[in-house]
């Protein structure tokens, strides 16, 4: 049996404030994205409804309720 | 003292590792869920044509395209959503998770997130292909798929918080798995019921669809925690190499 390797844990950053305002920050991003797949109609794309009939079989494949 | 990373690099990391997981779940939802949405199409087709409806209007995005950029472009914004997601959550709750192994971690965080907005999701309200779904519940039926996903993740931390409440190995593991479906179970029965499958739809058809969406979403999730343990594996030994005065003695 080859003997299991775990490498040594990488130290994370401390929480502080700063560091959740931030990923707040980036939360609301993140969210904006998978909004724009799963559920915008023009609203967030300003393309209309160009971005949402194109990733229309994504949605479905993703299990995203779609019309 | 090993390398103290950024949030910005366990972002990128794990935006990265959606990347990949959105790149290989399109690449499978092309094979595997494009011939059912066509078979689907098709039906909604024959459909819209039997009722007298004016049909072939103009379509903004052609099929090819939906089918060929439309899809992967969908599952790589979305994997790499997801991805942030993972990173950012491995980044507040790391030092919450009870073991030494960051794979461990990764992988675990990626495997409460299937179980929490893919499968706790899947069961009641499972995807449905074109054809299937009546427009005019459109928003109440997003509605109950946000607040199952919400739920799912709520099933999953209920299930932990109850593990936690014991020591022994299998009194942990029951306790978990209680908890966890406690939750679902209450979150299942007061969320409405929608079924809008027109009876004349073919079931093995609706069935394929089913199957290949639950593989795309299993694909996705799984690469993601797979890649995202990867990077930080390798993110790990690159700390180990700068540092050589603190690094661990080679294993090879």
């Amino acid at each position: 049996m080859p003997k299991t390797h775990t490498a040594r844990p990488l130290a994370i950053p401390a929480i502080s404030t700063r560091l959740l305002l931030t990923a707040a920050g980036v939360a609301i991003l993140l969210l904006a994205l998978a909004y724009l797949v799963a559920f915008d109609q023009g609203a967030l794309s300003r393309s209309g409804m160009y971005m949402h009939e194109l990733m229309h079989d994504g949605r479905h494949l993703l299990g995203v309720p779609c019309h | 003292m090993p390398l103290k990373l950024s949030f910005g690099r366990l972002l990128i990391a794990g935006l990265l590792a959606g990347l990949i997981a959105g790149l290989l779940a399109g690449t499978f939802a092309y094979v595997a869920g494009e011939p059912r949405i066509d078979a689907a199409i098709a039906i909604e087709e024959q459909n819209t044509l039997a009722h007298g409806e004016a049909g072939g209007s103009e379509e903004l995005v052609g099929r090819d395209t939906q089918k060929n950029v439309g899809l992967i472009l969908a599952t790589s914004l979305y994997g790499i959503a997801m991805g942030g997601f993972l990173a950012t959550a491995y980044t507040l709750l790391r030092r919450r998770l009870r073991t030494g192994s960051d794979t461990r971690a990764a992988i675990g965080l990626a495997a409460a997130a299937l179980t929490g907005i893919v499968l706790v999701p899947f069961f009641k309200y499972p995807p449905n292909p074109p054809a299937v779904g009546d427009p005019a519940t459109i928003n109440q039926r997003t509605l109950s798929y946000l607040a199952v996903l919400v739920l799912g993740l709520v099933a999953i931390w209920a299930g932990v918080l109850a593990a936690r409440t014991q020591t022994h190995e299998w009194r942990r593991a029951t306790a978990g798995l209680t908890g966890f479906l406690i939750v679902v179970t209450i979150a299942y029965a007061l969320l409405p019921t929608t079924n809008e499958v027109p009876g004349t739809f073919p079931a093995a058809l609706l069935w394929k669809f089913r199957i290949a969406s639950l593989g795309t979403q299993t694909i996705l999730w799984t690469v993601l925690g797979l890649a995202f343990a990867g990077l930080l594996n390798r993110l790990a030994t690159s700390s180990a190499r700068q540092t050589p005065a603190t690094a661990e003695p080679a294993t090879t």
